[in-house]
Parts: structure tokens; C-alpha cells; sequence
């Protein structure tokens, strides 16, 4: 028998084989530990994981709905602190209720500093409703919403740079990205936010959406999670009280190699490619190199 | 069953969904090669692979077959194989 | 103690004596003396709550969902625009999951066009969110309703929202004469809550699943609508026990005036009834039999009773406050009131008037009751046809 006595998150749920954002829920409440309360907005987590009457979750739990996770989490933690209870508070959202219709009460949730902590999933679209582009979308990525087409690319706006760029400026106490290639490291960096006073937020890259990215099977959901590292497009970094303390370092390969992986860009190769624009993909990539540091120098 | 309240329930229901019946291929690991190192523990999105005294094992009541601890195995000892249902 | 006070800094009174544990709030126009002053009795020391000064409404009710899952009293109060209709999404979410709230409406028009004045659209439009709802008279009456709805939502055969409903201005700005009780006697008739599930890690649930079609959701719904149903009671017990305390008697969901013989009566809502009170004594003395049927709880809707109140009354007039656009009665209470009187042959008719704060005085009431009688009606009232 495999023992599962520890486990927080149970199996049983109706995620597709291979879901990064399953995965994660597993490894966050592996870095909270049992004594946490975890609100959820509406999303794909949501849905597959509590159908009436079977909830995956051992810990306590509450949904309510898709943009006010860090209201009602706001909620649970003026509760629990009037109480003098010692539960840990964390919020677990996908990208369109962080990046869009939540942005108000997180925004509220994060200047009124609550100890909470925010844990956005992201696979950069409305994965639950079927693959539209949220404000977490890349560019170019082609998703039902962003199609490309033939006077399109896919996803004509950048991806929102939610951390540092709002969630810092808020004054969070502590604001980390993480990646669900790199297990460790997301528990750790839960373990570290939910045990920081004050608001604290994580973004997690939970591709790839199998489904929603198209291109691949459920078995390479880490294998792409770690090209998306690789290449640039996503940076692992903290930063604690509004400074830059860390981020991981690669040596970096070309975007093609994750953009080529996945039907979500195809259009950028097929029929030919279209350099023009993988070429300001790499920019960013080359962007956010620069910003954060993360190349590994030939002498290092 | 009677509702409960606010549509709210305990744990403990979610295994009566046996996911393991979505499966096609089904991990097979060879313990000659397998270095315990975990990985495959770590990251199942299921929770069905556990590693106790020194074996690998499957729930196969649960694992979809999705397939990643065999890719992400480093020792690859785990491979899928087409199952016969 | 009987003192002196304005209609908003009562229901913050109320507010504190049902002692919330957590207090969120955004303020909006006509409820913000009632935050205010919260936030000064939190301030003061003089109530030990965490005051949530929020981002929004729909921040405001979401942290009142949150607190009261975890298991705290919560309270809040709102209105109109940038409300109530804000929050609406919330309004529903928290009867669905069966959080007894108590939230004050000091009610205002909606928009557009703009109007900060008073009629009662914002809170009838949310009429089947599933919060059983109070409508207040006056200044006392309000107040007192706090402590009544505490007590009917917090039963656990009902753990329902309540909106205690007050007309804005007219009642939460005035000044009137009202009797607080004090913290003892609070105490006494409102005891501390005790949930019946809660988040805590000791004892873990789910709360607000996903009810998978076709399954569960229609039986959901009808376990809240079973609920509301059994708030009347609640409601009602809790009224009758509160007049044996303080000798103010709350048990009817209706309060009939001079109904006794009535060739016509009006149905009303809240602090209009006074306005009523006073012109049917008037046409009393000039010999017209008028009555009221005022209605203290619109939900859930006390059929029986208003059925039994209008007994034998050819003709009822119903004073809408509110305009259901684009339905046969215009009003929304009307339709209700006749469906309670049906195959009575008592004739109802709605009359939509004093939107957006449109004065409404004696003589308004007494031509309502001369076209009822006429049998015109499912109409507005008072509209300034010299700019049409």
C-alpha cells in the first residue's frame, strides 16, 4: 500500500494526468504543514478538486468566489487574529483571478498588509473555461481568446509583470516566483512565506497545461516547466522587503526549443518560421537575463 | 446522504473516485536500476507512487498514468507499458 | 436608555451591543455614519472588533464571508451603487453558503440616472439572494431589528443572511427618540454565537464545493430556500422574545393599522408607513375606511399573514418604492400581494412612487386611495408630466 497518511492533498481528484497545478497543491500544503487554512477562487483547482461531496483537501478549505480569494482570506485572518488561533492563512488562485478579476481585493488584502499568503497558479490562461488569455498569457501565445490568425501572432500583450511590478510595490513582505520543476524549491518557499508576517506572495508556473498548451503529453509537464526556466521566459527570484535577494541562474538555451514544444506558439514555426517574431520573444527572454542576473558566466 | 450545509464536507471522500481507471499506460520500475532517490514520490500530482523499505510502489487504484515519474527519473528505471484491461 | 440619537449612530449602537467580532465596511452614501461611528467606538476602545477599513464592497462582504466561516459574529452595513449592487455576487455566495450575516441597507435609489436619495430598489432587487430581509419604520424599530436578526440567522435550522432595510436619510439621518438596551440585557437575549461548522485545522472541512451537475445543485437550493422559509419562525420567535424583554413586540412579520371595517388598504415598506399611519387618520375622520398593512419581513414572504391581514378589503393599494422595469404591475411587492389574496377577489394594484427620494406626503396617499378605488392603478404616482 502506498502510505498516505501524510499527504494533505488526497488522490481521488479529477485533474488531467500530469496537471502542474495538482502537483502544486500537494507541494504547498507539504511546505504549510497541517495547521493552515486555504482559500481558493473558482478555477480549474477548484473544480477538480472539490466536487461535492469529495474534497481532496485535509485541511481546512473555502471557496467562494472567483475574484475575491484575498478578501474572504483577509476575512479568515482578522477572524483568527481576534481569536488569538494560530491557523496559517494562504490563498491558492490561478492567474485570471490574480492577474485580472481578483486585482482589487488583492490590492486591498496587500496594502492593509494582512499575514496571509498568496499563492498564485499560473498556466497562463483561463485553463477552467477553455484556454482564453488572461493578463498571464505571453506574447504570442495563441489561446481561443488571442488566436493566431492570419493578421495575428497569438497574444499581442505582454504577460503582466505581476510581482515586482504591483504585489512588491504593495510594500509585501516578502514576494517569491517558483516553478512546479523545481518541487524543493516551491516548498521551501512556501514554508518561508507562510512563516513571514505580513502579506507575502508566490507565483508558481505550473505549466504546462497539457491541455491548454496543446503539443505535448501530461508526462512532460516538468520537463517543459524546466525549459521555460532555461530559456529565460520565466526567472525563479525572491524578494524580501522590496529588495532582490535571489534568482535562480541558468545557462541559458534559445526560446525555440520551449516555444517549439508547444502548439500554443506553432504558429510562430509552421509553415515557416517567423523570425520576427521569435526574435522579440527573445528579447524578453535576453530582458529578463539582463534584469535579474540569472546567466551563469563562462568563468563561473 | 444528507447535504451538508453550505455544500461543505469532511475529508475522506475524494479516494472514492478511482482515478486509476483513466489509465492506458501503466508505470513499471525496474529496481535494479532505481536509486531510491525519491523523485518519483515528490513530484506524482496523485500521490500514488510511495517509496517504503527500499521499494517503489504504484497505487494503482489512482495513478492516470500520465507518465512523469518515468520521464523525470533520472535512473530510468520506471518505464509505461500499454495495459491490458 | 431613551436618548436622542440619529438613525445611523443607533444602528451602530445596535451594532456594537450584538458584539461582532470582526466589522468590514466600505462607505457609501447614505450608510456612512454607521462606519463611522464604528470606527470611532473601535477607536475608543469601546468595541473589541477588527474593523476592516476595505477596498470595496465587494471586499467588504467577502472579509464578512471569510470571518464568519472561521466563526466570528461579523457585521456590515451598505447601500445602493457601489454597494450593495457591488457586492451583489457576494450577497448570493453567502446565503448559498449559509453564513449568518447581518448587514444594514440604508436604502438608495440606483443609477443611472444618479441619485443618493432614498427609495428601496437596491435592496428589493436582491430579493431572491436568499437573506431573509427586515424593513424598519422608524428609528427604533431599525435598531431593534439588529438584535432580532442576529438572533433568527444564528439558529442553526436557519444559518441564513439578513439585511436589516431602512429608508436612507429618512430614517438613518434623522433624529429620533430611541430606547437602547444595554450591554446586560443585549447579553441576555442574544447569546454568543456559536457556528455550526467553521475552518479550523482541527477539525478540517470543505466549505463552498462544487456542486457537479445534475447532482446536487437544485437540492442545494432547495435546502437555502427550506431555510429562509424556516427563518420566519426564527424571525418571529425571536421578535415575540424580544417584546417580552424590552415590551416591544416584533413577532408579526406584518403590523396591520386601523384595518378593523377597511374599504381600502395600503401595503408599505418601511418608513412610508408613518406617512400612511398619519393620512389614514385623516381620512378616517373624514369618514374613508383606510388601513395599512405594513410589512416588517418581505423575506421570506409572509403570505399567510398579509393574506389574513386583508381579508374582506375590496380594494388594496400597494406603495412600491421600486420599479421592477418592464413587469405588468410595475412594482415588485405588488404581484406578491396579490398572489397571497388570489381567488379572494380582492383587487391589488401597485403604485410606484417617491423614487430616488420624490417627497411622498399625506394627500399623495389619500389620491392613491380615491384612483384604487376607481380601480386604477399598476401605475406611477406623482410623475411631473410637465417634462415628459
Amino acid at each position: 500500500m502506498v502510505d498516505k497518511s501524510l499527504e494533505l492533498f488526497d488522490c481521488g481528484h479529477r485533474a488531467c494526468g500530469g496537471c502542474g497545478p495538482a502537483l502544486l497543491a500537494r507541494l504547498i500544503l507539504k511546505g504549510t504543514g497541517e495547521n493552515v487554512i486555504v482559500v481558493a477562487s473558482t478555477g480549474c483547482m477548484e473544480v477538480f478538486s472539490t466536487p461535492y461531496p469529495e474534497t481532496a483537501w485535509k485541511v481546512p478549505w473555502i471557496h467562494s468566489l472567483f475574484e475575491n480569494a484575498a478578501a474572504v482570506a483577509s476575512g479568515v485572518e482578522a477572524s483568527l487574529k481576534h481569536n488569538n488561533r494560530t491557523e496559517k492563512v494562504v490563498c491558492i488562485c490561478g492567474d485570471g483571478a490574480t492577474f485580472d478579476i481578483g486585482m482589487l481585493c488583492i490590492s486591498g488584502a496587500f496594502e492593509r498588509g494582512h499575514d496571509i499568503t498568496y499563492i498564485c497558479y499560473d498556466n497562463e490562461a483561463y485553463m477552467n473555461t477553455g484556454i482564453q488569455r488572461s493578463g498571464a498569457t505571453p506574447y504570442d501565445a495563441s489561446t481561443t481568446t488571442s488566436p493566431a490568425g492570419r493578421l495575428s501572432t497569438g497574444n499581442s500583450l505582454p504577460k503582466k509583470d505581476l510581482p515586482p511590478q504591483i504585489l512588491n510595490a504593495h510594500g509585501a513582505s516578502y514576494v517569491a516566483t517558483a516553478s512546479v520543476a523545481y518541487p524543493m524549491d516551491v516548498m521551501k518557499k512556501v514554508e518561508k512565506a507562510v512563516n513571514t508576517p505580513g502579506a507575502c506572495y508566490i507565483q508558481v508556473h505550473t505549466p504546462p497545461c497539457s491541455t491548454g498548451w496543446g503539443g505535448f503529453d501530461g508526462s512532460k509537464t516538468i520537463e517543459i516547466a524546466k525549459q521555460a526556466i532555461e530559456c529565460g521566459l520565466w526567472v525563479n527570484y525572491e524578494m524580501e522587503n522590496g529588495e532582490l535577494t535571489a534568482a535562480k541562474k541558468v545557462r541559458r538555451i534559445p526560446v525555440e526549443t520551449y516555444l517549439k514544444a508547444q502548439k500554443r506558439f506553432r504558429h510562430l514555426f509552421k509553415p515557416q518560421a517567423v523570425t520576427e517574431e521569435i526574435a522579440k520573444i527573445q528579447a524578453i527572454a535576453d530582458a529578463n537575463a539582463k534584469k535579474y542576473g540569472i546567466d551563469i558566466e563562462r568563468n563561473e | 446522504m444528507a447535504l451538508r450545509i453550505g455544500c461543505a464536507a469532511a475529508p475522506g471522500r475524494a479516494q472514492d473516485n478511482k482515478t486509476g481507471s483513466w489509465r492506458v499506460f501503466m508505470p513499471v520500475v525496474d529496481m535494479e536500476k532505481c536509486i531510491l532517490c525519491g523523485t518519483c514520490v515528490l513530484i506524482c500530482p496523485e500521490t500514488a507512487v510511495s517509496d517504503k523499505d527500499g521499494q517503489i510502489l504504484f497505487d494503482l487504484d489512482f495513478c492516470k498514468g500520465c507518465g512523469v515519474c518515468a520521464r523525470e527519473c533520472r535512473a530510468e528505471a520506471i518505464t509505461m507499458i500499454q495495459e491490458e484491461k | 436608555m431613551m436618548q436622542i440619537m440619529e438613525g445611523s449612530h443607533a444602528v451602530a449602537e445596535a451594532a456594537k451591543l450584538c458584539r461582532p467580532e470582526v466589522v468590514s465596511a466600505y462607505p457609501i452614501t447614505p450608510q456612512t455614519h454607521i462606519v463611522e461611528r464604528l470606527a470611532e467606538m473601535v477607536a475608543d476602545g469601546e468595541l473589541d472588533a477588527e474593523y476592516l477599513c476595505v477596498e470595496s464592497e465587494l471586499s467588504a462582504l467577502s472579509v464578512c464571508l471569510g470571518s464568519s466561516a472561521a466563526g466570528s459574529r461579523v457585521y456590515s452595513a451598505t447601500s445602493s451603487q457601489g454597494g450593495l449592487m457591488l457586492m451583489a455576487e457576494v450577497v448570493f455566495n453567502v446565503a448559498g453558503m449559509r453564513q449568518p450575516i447581518v448587514m444594514s441597507i440604508a436604502n438608495r435609489a440606483l443609477g443611472a440616472p444618479l441619485s443618493i436619495w432614498n427609495d428601496q430598489q437596491d435592496s428589493i432587487s436582491l430579493r431572491d439572494a436568499g437573506w431573509f430581509h427586515l424593513y424598519g419604520e422608524d428609528v427604533q424599530e431599525m435598531t431593534d431589528q439588529h438584535f432580532i436578526a442576529y438572533k433568527a440567522a444564528e439558529q442553526h435550522d436557519v444559518l441564513l443572511p439578513g439585511f436589516v432595510c431602512f429608508d436612507g436619510f429618512i430614517l438613518s439621518h434623522t433624529y429620533e427618540p430611541v430606547d437602547i438596551p444595554t450591554q446586560e440585557e443585549i447579553d441576555a437575549f442574544l447569546p454568543p454565537y456559536v457556528p455550526y461548522n467553521k475552518l479550523d485545522a482541527k477539525a478540517p472541512i470543505s466549505m463552498g464545493m462544487y456542486a457537479p451537475p445534475p447532482d446536487y445543485y437544485m437540492e442545494f437550493r432547495h435546502e437555502t430556500d427550506q431555510a429562509l422559509q424556516r427563518a420566519g419562525a426564527a424571525i418571529s420567535a425571536a421578535g415575540k422574545e424580544f417584546g417580552e424583554m424590552f415590551g416591544r413586540d416584533y413577532s408579526g412579520h406584518t403590523e396591520s393599522y386601523r384595518m378593523d371595517d377597511a374599504d381600502v388598504a395600503f401595503v408599505a415598506l418601511g418608513s412610508l408607513c408613518g406617512t400612511v399611519k398619519d393620512a389614514i387618520d385623516e381620512m378616517r375622520a373624514d369618514g374613508i375606511k383606510a388601513g395599512l398593512v405594513k410589512i416588517r419581513t418581505f423575506r421570506p414572504f409572509p403570505a399567510t399573514e398579509i393574506a389574513r391581514a386583508l381579508a374582506g378589503v375590496p380594494k388594496v393599494a400597494v406603495l412600491e418604492k421600486n420599479i421592477s422595469l418592464g413587469s405588468a404591475m410595475k412594482g415588485a411587492v405588488g404581484p406578491e400581494v396579490k398572489d397571497a389574496v388570489t381567488g379572494t377577489g380582492i383587487d391589488v394594484y401597485s403604485y410606484v412612487l417617491g423614487l430616488g427620494g420624490r417627497d411622498i406626503r399625506k394627500k399623495d396617499i389619500r389620491a392613491i386611495a380615491a384612483l384604487a378605488e376607481k380601480g386604477v392603478g399598476n401605475t406611477f404616482y406623482g410623475l411631473r408630466t410637465e417634462v415628459l
